[in-house]
């Protein structure tokens, strides 16, 4: 009684164990399930051994909830948030190395202005370009700068953080709201995160 | 202390007393201190995929954890399908491997597999310890981890020098987990919501599954089916959590489960099911299973709520804490009316699910007076196929892990070693071991241990000569044209012979009872070879893709236009 589901651009974080193998079982999982992440990030977070993963994935809810819930059945994930449902900072970083002969710097610099990029190096014929923000300014500094000649570019993947004083850390436990939502819809077990087995 | 005394420690302390293995270079240094545990038993096995099927029967037959054993490389990937089935089947397994020395890992040296990455998807979780003071807390964990919750295989690498190299060793029980603590009692607000609706409900209807078995909930279960007088059916690895002649069990549900389960599933306005997945082969079709009704859905793994089907309360939970809650929650009810529908659908349709009386022989008799013969106190373990639907619908299913049947992964070959799992798991017991005659050829090498361990095993081989169920497809959806699907065989008598096993062979059904009594009264294995008719059916189905209110009952309704 699954229903068609308008697909959805969904922002997860994922606080994992920082062990080996983690990320194989993570992507491994993605895989065998037929989740499709558009993009990935991987670093440290404010906790010596915890891991933060971000995921963008495309889906309706019911992926996502299947995705959340099967990242839970990882031991080695902690914790899952859909930070779609949150107000939250979104930013990536992207680098960007494009065509630029020298009487076309000035409007290229002007680009970079309006978008509050940066230039990071500066060749002859050329131009790096570092932006950080989010995936949509990207995406319009690139249309921007593609008639000059894009010759490299490279985007880390979107990080997300919730604004306010909400977190996603490994010893916060989530929101009444939140929790009360996961439990009647079977969403996870029951009990504070992180979970701590007696 | 070294590496290998420390994991032998460890079986001990994690309640190990038999292990299925076969040793090879890399896990001679294990294998060069067992002698100084005595406490823990080596069962040689014929095949690693017997030691994987054999541990799983142990575990099935007992509820203990099981535990299999197998060197690196070829002996790690060949327990690769056991993993798999008692990752399908939920069942508590530890899988031990040894690997290739640290400074080799990575190398593609001798016998070297990748067998974390292999078994990464097919495992509740798996270790590649690489140090020896890791080993305990892996263990530790390991077996907690594959006993708790939803059940389920860890798997265990050690390189060979981590069992040279020595630790202290210390043992701590007190395990600690951030990723991993599963519920048990139910969300007490999802609970009352569920009572009411079972209240209100007219035609209410039980799913039981592997879960009631698992979770050892058979009394809460009648309990609570009795306090609603609500009828139950049973998914095919849920049989035995109800005995077959309770007034309130109507049997197998699914794709070969009986025409009145089907219609009742299909006819009911309230769905409760109880430790089970809502699986494709129980369910048929879901968007048309029964799109009216409301579901509750107990299940203590959250992933299975809303995955195959939408539960209206979904409850997150240990099946028999929960039942022991939802049961204070209500008043009792009762449906008369309701069961006198299905009842009148079952006198009616009781022809295509009863045992052919005809002068064939048939393997519905020769299971039936297995059955007849053992009793429920027998356990009865099966391989894959038309014998083991045969099985799950007449030999009387009454009785918690009765049945040890591969369910979600359906291996062929499962049934003789895990035969030997379970004669070793519970000695007192007589162990039916129903094979197909293709199954049992993929695993016979396993007649070996039998002999060895002095494991009274009784095999009956189903020998029609045809890998039945695939006839069956061939025969009904491919318009008859049967494709390598004729299978021949070695004389079984002579080659049970060969291993030292008594054997008799039955063609005719007289001799069918008196073949029975002989292999049970005989102290020690025994294989019947009954040569069954070679082209019977097993009714009534379900088609793939189709319905439970689709169910057919012969061959000619499969014709009308679909």
């Amino acid at each position: 009684m699954s229903t068609a589901e308008l697909p959805m651009r969904h922002t997860v974080a994922a606080l994992v164990q920082d062990k080996p193998g983690v990320l194989n079982r993570v992507a491994s999982l993605f895989r065998r399930r037929g989740f499709n992440i558009e993009s990935l990030a991987v670093g440290s977070t404010e906790e010596v051994g915890i891991s933060r993963m971000t995921f963008v994935i495309e889906g309706g809810d019911g992926i996502v909830e299947q995705v959340e819930k099967q990242l839970y059945k990882l031991i080695d994930v902690v914790k899952v948030s859909d930070l779609t449902k949150e107000d939250a900072v979104i930013r990536e970083l992207a680098l960007i190395k494009v065509r630029c002969r020298p009487e076309q710097r000035r409007e290229v610099l002007d680009l970079v202005e309006i978008f509050r990029a940066q230039s990071v190096d500066v060749t002859q014929n050329g131009m790096v370009i570092q932006l950080v923000a989010q995936p949509d300014t990207v995406d319009g500094l690139l249309e921007n700068l593609r008639p000059y000649g894009i010759r490299e570019m490279v985007r880390t993947g979107q990080i997300a953080i919730a604004r306010g004083v909400k977190t996603t850390s490994a010893n916060e436990s989530e929101s009444t709201a939140t929790a009360r939502f996961h439990q009647e819809s079977g969403r996870r077990p029951e009990g504070n995160l992180p979970y701590v087995s007696k | 202390m070294s590496g290998a005394d420390i994991v032998l420690e460890c079986l001990k302390r994690i309640g190990i007393d038999t292990v299925f293995g076969y040793p090879g270079g890399v896990v001679l240094p294990l294998y060069d201190r067992w002698p100084s545990h005595p406490e823990v038993r080596h069962i040689l096995v014929r095949h690693e995929q017997g030691a994987g099927h054999a541990a799983e029967g142990y575990a099935k037959a007992s509820g203990r954890l099981g535990c299999a054993l197998a060197t690196s490389g070829p002996g790690a990937t060949n327990l690769v399908t056991a993993i798999t089935d008692a990752m399908m089947d939920s069942i508590p397994t530890l899988f031990i491997t040894g690997n290739v020395a640290r400074n080799l890992l990575g190398r593609d040296g001798f016998q070297e597999a990748d067998i974390t990455g292999i078994t990464m998807p097919i495992t509740k979780h798996n270790y590649l310890v690489m140090r020896a003071e890791d080993i305990a807390p892996a263990f530790a964990e390991a077996a907690y981890i594959a006993t708790t919750g939803r059940k389920g295989p860890v798997h265990i690498d050690i390189p060979k020098d981590v069992f040279l190299e020595d630790a202290e060793f210390e043992w701590n029980q007190d395990i600690s987990l951030k990723g991993y603590n599963p519920t048990a009692t139910g969300n007490s607000a999802q609970v009352k919501r569920a009572a009411k609706l079972i209240q209100r409900a007219e035609r209410p209807i039980i799913f039981a599954g592997h879960g009631i078995i698992q979770g050892d909930a058979t009394k809460e279960l009648v309990e609570f089916a009795e306090k609603c007088g609500t009828p139950v059916l049973n998914t095919l690895l849920g049989l035995g959590s109800i005995p077959q002649d309770h007034t309130l069990s109507y049997g197998m549900l699914g794709m070969h489960g009986s025409y009145w389960a089907n219609h009742a599933a299909s006819n009911a306005d309230l769905l409760i099911g109880l430790g089970m997945r809502m699986d494709d082969r129980a369910l048929g079709r879901f968007a048309d299973l029964n799109p009216n009704a409301q579901v509750i859905h107990i299940d203590i793994d959250p992933a299975e709520h809303n995955k195959n089907i939408v539960a209206t309360v979904p409850i997150v939970g240990d099946v028999r804490e929960v039942l022991s809650q939802l049961v204070e929650e209500f008043e009792p009810t009762a449906h008369p009316e309701w069961l006198r529908w299905i009842d009148d659908l079952q006198n009616e349709h009781t022809e295509s699910f009863s045992v052919p009386n005809g002068p064939e022989l048939s393997t519905q008799y020769v299971e039936a007076c297995i059955a007849n013969a053992a009793g429920t106190d027998a356990t009865v373990v099966t391989g894959v196929g038309q014998h083991q639907m045969w099985a799950a619908q007449h030999m009387n299913i009454s009785r918690p892990r009765q049945l040890i049947t591969s369910g979600g992964l359906g291996t062929m070959g499962f049934e003789v070693p895990a035969a030997v799992g379970a004669a070793v798991a519970e000695p007192d017991r007589t162990v039916w071991a129903i094979c197909g005659d293709g199954g049992f050829q993929m695993t016979m090498q396993e007649l070996s241990t039998m002999v060895d361990e002095h494991l009274p095993v009784k095999m009956a081989i189903m020998n029609n000569g045809f890998l039945g169920m695939v006839r069956q497809w061939q025969e009904l959806f491919y318009d008859d044209n049967y494709v390598s699907v004729a299978i021949s065989q070695p004389d079984f008598v002579k080659l049970a012979e060969a291993y030292g096993i008594k054997a008799i062979r039955v063609s005719d059904k007289s001799a069918v009872n008196s073949a029975i009594i002989e292999a049970q009264e005989h102290d020690g294995p025994v294989l019947i070879d009954f040569q069954v008719e070679a082209e019977g059916n097993v009714w009534p189905m379900v088609p793939a893709g189709a319905a439970l209110n689709e169910t057919v009952e012969s061959p000619s309704e499969l014709e009308a236009p679909a």
